[in-house]
């Protein structure tokens, strides 16, 4: 293992292991790039399967009195919409780019845990095809992706559907949790000399408090539904209205998880865009440590705003004056990082790339969003609008035109840092304008049609009572959604062969994942640099940027940092552009490098955890559970006491 | 000093674990965020628990007494305070035990060490027993969990504290056996520093339910 | 699973954060004082319990409270030993607690078991 490396005249063979190549090489990945794609291509399948659902939903809401669908499946389609959309589309394509990019941003060389970063994989994939499996069985949910007990308990919910539902999310916190305690404890501890927490990427600094988010709310979700399966499953009482149970509890504890959960959904999308704004706009991010110290404040108050859900439910004047009062103060921190997206762009020399398009997306769709969530967070306003479609524009406004916008750019954006090649800009536009016209024909009009009455969650309506009109144009803006959609998924699978090479840095990002190869070769950075500013790159390159930026550094002296043996400030190394030969780029063995060996065990314990499930829901089937548990201990052990690394002699 | 820095960067790119940026141990970093993630698990259950207290129509009850209109059968408060105060002091012994197991590890004090671990463990299992006690004799005096909404949420708050330290003594007892085979060296403090605090964290946990389940009437 | 890596004395950028754990740990001498200490205010915990003129005055519960948050902050203190430990772990752990602790006393308040009397 010495420590300087002469690199070998021909690529020499290193003794080739089956996890190194093929199949297996997926299965046993530890490194967090594979792991952002397969999160990244799992999310994806789920957003068209729950596209899907949403457009039979729009083509059952075409014409009054449809029956394309019965009233039954109806249920499930939109309990499934709302609940794939959410735990197995947004969370986990943020989670794609929290493992592709946290590691790339803040200098490291991988996550803190890298099999428990698997683990979280796997357990996420298992859960959705729990969920999902559902189908098969005629026995989707049913019961709304909040399922309000006591309507989810035994009596009320007899089937299967909602076991598949209680058991899948609980299976799918155990792999935000994991992954929680993982990014954590990497962005604490894994950052570049000189990258203090002041000097880290704001997508990285959206992604550390969206940890804590997931790692404060999901347990008390957990909780929730641990109450429900036991209910459903072992007959405790607590939420039997008979045996006393308050009705309410399930509802509290449910948006207790559930509001933080919305900033889990949106706060790494303005991650996102606040990383695509100032490189096109060729400008520092405006006012970095106010939006940091607002991303901060947003999550904090999270929780204390939850029952604002609840005004229907009756809760009283002062609960009601309180919860109102602090709905109204999250808009100012929200407000602030709006503004401070306009500032960024004020003045710079924008470029329009579809990824600045997307950006700009959500900065005015989501603000459309926020102002009627602010609308509602006035208990009279809300009464009149609660269970309406005013409601379901409010939410597809922050949630398709906020998060999924700027999930969107972050796909151009970074799409050449994970695949090598630029998508295509040509059908980049089409794919942007057609999600932008009918995401806005899609769910302006249900504004009107939810203060015209039209109730959420009805599977039919009776002609005549004005609702046809806007009915019909929601329908359209779904179609061209879906056109868009196909778009999107023509140019990225041909842009994986066709695109054109990008090079390091395509876009002149600031940050230091622009500064290694696209795609970076699995050690990331042959040398660890050191980081003297918020905009590494920019210092070097483009000084003129970085002029007005604070550099909060007493002993400021730009460092050579070399990648691959060549410094950073002769950017397009000639092997750069020898995409897709794992050559291109001295391996870590040759660097003398260690990096985690690939293994399955965390696979293997993430099956035999969702086995347990499995056992439970097929009526509690001991033998299978206690199977599981136990393949489920001995694989932790196993895993537990293998060293991370090769053994070096 | 900069070039010192990448220097020796490169001298732990060839095989030893990078420093981290904060300088404290990541395995360490992540038990105290999961702890942080503990406190939010148990309140919600705590919450739960208060939030039904004095709800449930039928008994027993856990303070008072009730009468079963229907049988006329009467049943005294079943909480049992001596016996659980008994169990308390048990759990808090066996923290004292864990601190002198982990400076046992830190000063390389193999006899110790082993001895300390393995009182931590049987303290942690005398606990769980006192436990098992407590609820076979509910259930004999007529306590499940499906009897009223005390049973639910009481069964359920103290029994995840219970899955918690049989989880911890499980981890203790894979430490002892290592201990055992081939002895923790001073390098492994951190791992039966990582297992204290979540040994501890366990016990302060008792200390809020002992005193809002059992004490407060 | 990870080898310990608080021996580093590299690049900190955190002031504060450095000090290798081992070295501030109490001793025996502390321990003993901390366990002597918890153990009476347990018994006295139970004593309190069993006045049935006391558990009747308005005091009873909070001085429980009382005694029971001195206890947990002892063993947080000295046990986990956060008094003597990185400034980074009591921002990970104070900061979930108190958030808990509101939400445990909102909740209490939304169900009626604590109320405001004007």
């Amino acid at each position: 293992m010495a420590t300087t490396v002469s690199l070998p005249e021909t690529p020499h063979r290193e003794p080739t292991h089956k996890y190194e190549s093929g199949v297996w090489s997926w299965l046993a990945t530890t490194d967090h790039k594979r792991i952002g794609q397969l999160y990244l291509y799992t999310s994806l399948f789920w957003f068209i399967v729950g596209g899907i659902e949403a457009a039979i939903i729009r083509a059952q809401l075409y014409n009054p009195n449809s029956h394309l669908v019965t009233a039954q499946t109806y249920n499930e389609l939109f309990t499934m919409h709302g609940t794939t959309m959410i735990f197995l589309v947004i969370m986990p394509l943020s989670a794609a780019f929290f493992n592709f990019l946290i590691p790339l941003q803040i200098g490291a060389r991988d996550v803190a845990f890298p099999r428990l970063n698997a683990f979280s994989y796997w357990v996420f994939l298992f859960g959705g095809l729990f969920l999902n499996s559902s189908w098969f069985l005629h026995a989707a949910p049913n019961g709304g992706w909040f399922g309000y007990a006591p309507l989810t308990t035994r009596p009320f919910s007899p089937g299967l559907n909602i076991d598949f539902w209680v058991i899948g999310l609980q299976i799918l916190g155990i792999s935000s949790l994991a992954a929680g305690f993982n990014f954590i404890t990497t962005i604490i501890n894994m950052r570049a000399p000189g990258m203090h927490f002041m000097r880290m990427p704001i997508f990285s600094w959206m992604a550390f408090v969206t940890q804590f988010l997931i790692i404060l709310a999901f347990p008390i979700i957990t909780v929730a539904l641990t109450f429900l399966m036991l209910d459903r499953f072992f007959g405790t009482n607590f939420y039997e209205i008979q045996a006393g149970a308050d009705p309410l509890l399930w509802q509290h504890l449910f948006w207790l998880f559930g509001h933080p959960e919305v900033y889990i959904l949106i706060l790494p999308a303005f991650g996102l865009v606040s990383e695509v704004l100032p490189v096109f706009s060729r400008k520092p991010l405006f006012g970095y440590p106010v939006m940091v110290y607002s991303g901060i404040l947003i999550a904090t108050l999270g929780f204390g705003v939850w029952a604002h859900h609840m005004f229907a439910a009756g809760m009283g004047p002062i609960a009601d004056a309180f919860f109102s009062i602090t709905t109204m103060l999250i808009a100012i921190p929200t407000g602030v990082k709006i503004f401070n997206w306009l500032g960024t762009m004020w003045g710079g020399s924008l470029r329009f790339t579809t990824a600045m398009k997307f950006a700009i997306g959500l900065v005015a769709l989501f603000t459309i969003g926020g102002i009627s969530g602010v609308m509602h967070s006035s208990p009279p306003s809300d009464l009149q609008q609660t269970d309406s479609y005013f409601i379901v524009a409010h939410f597809h406004y922050v949630l398709f035109g906020g998060s999924m916008m700027g999930l969107f750019a972050g796909l151009y954006f970074y799409y050449p840092k994970i695949t090598g090649r630029l998508l295509n800009e040509k059908l980049g536009n089409w794919h942007f304008w057609l999600t932008a016209i009918g995401m806005n024909l899609t769910f302006f009009p249900m504004h009107f049609l939810g203060l015209d009455g039209m109730p959420r969650r009805i599977s039919s309506y009776d002609a005549g009572q004005g609702w046809e009109s806007n009915n019909h144009l929601a329908s359209y803006g779904a179609a061209l959604i879906v056109l868009g959609t196909i778009f999107f998924a023509y140019n990225w699978f041909t842009s994986l062969r066709r695109g054109a090479v990008a090079g390091n840095d395509p876009w002149g990002g600031a940050t230091l994942e622009w500064m290694i190869p696209s795609p970076p070769p699995d050690y990331n950075f042959a040398t660890i640099p050191k980081v003297t500013s918020r905009y590494p790159l920019w210092d070097r390159k483009s000084p003129e940027l970085t002029v007005n930026v604070p550099h909060d550094s007493q002993d400021e002296q730009k460092m050579d940092v070399k990648i691959g043996g060549q410094s950073t400030g002769t950017a397009s190394a000639p092997s750069d552009t020898k995409l897709n030969a794992p050559h291109a780029h001295p391996s870590a063995r040759q660097l003398g490098i260690m990096m985690p060996t690939p293994t399955t065990k965390p696979l293997i314990a993430a099956f035999a955890l969702g086995t347990v499930f499995v056992g439970l829901i097929m009526h509690k089937n001991l033998p299978i559970m206690l199977t599981a548990a136990a393949i489920f201990v001995f694989s932790l052990y196993n895993w537990l006491l293998t060293p991370l690394e090769p053994e070096h002699h | 000093m900069a070039t010192a820095a990448i220097d020796t960067h490169d001298a732990h790119a060839g095989g030893e674990h990078p420093p981290t940026s904060t300088g404290l141990n990541n395995t360490k970093v992540a038990i105290w965020a999961f702890i942080g993630s503990e406190c939010f698990f148990f309140a919600s259950l705590i919450s739960t628990y208060l939030i039904y207290r004095g709800r449930s129509p039928v008994g027993p009850f856990p303070h008072d007494t009730w009468k079963d209109p229907a049988t006329g059968h009467v049943f005294k408060g079943i909480l049992n305070i001596p016996i659980t105060s008994v169990s308390t002091f048990v759990l808090l012994m066996s923290s004292l035990a864990m601190v002198l197991a982990h400076s046992a590890v830190v000063r390389g004090d193999r006899k110790s060490s082993k001895i300390w671990l393995a009182a931590t463990a049987f303290l942690g299992a005398t606990f769980l027993g006192f436990q098992a006690y407590e609820f076979t004799s509910f259930v004999h005096e007529g306590l499940t969990i499906h009897t009223n909404l005390f049973g639910s949420s009481f069964f359920v708050l103290t029994g995840f504290h219970g899955a918690h330290v049989t989880a911890g003594v499980i981890w203790l007892l894979t430490l002892l056996s290592i201990d055992m085979k081939r002895g923790l060296t001073p390098d492994e403090a951190i791992n039966v520093d990582v297992c204290a605090l979540y040994w501890h964290f366990v016990d302060v946990v008792w200390i809020a339910i002992f005193t809002l389940v059992y004490l407060i009437k | 699973m990870a080898a310990d890596q608080s021996h580093s004395t590299l690049s900190h950028d955190e002031k504060g954060n450095a000090s290798p754990h081992e070295h501030t740990h109490p001793d025996w001498g502390t321990y003993k004082w901390v366990a002597l200490i918890l153990t009476l205010i347990t018994a006295l915990e139970v004593w309190i319990y069993y006045i049935p003129s006391f558990t009747k005055t308005k005091l009873f519960v909070p001085t429980l409270l009382t005694l029971s948050a001195v206890k947990f902050a002892i063993v947080v203190m000295f046990y986990m030993h956060l008094k003597y430990d990185a400034k980074l772990f009591r921002a990970l752990f104070l900061g979930p607690l108190i958030l808990a602790g509101f939400t445990i006393v909102g909740l209490l308040f939304l169900f009626g078991h604590l109320v405001i009397r004007g």
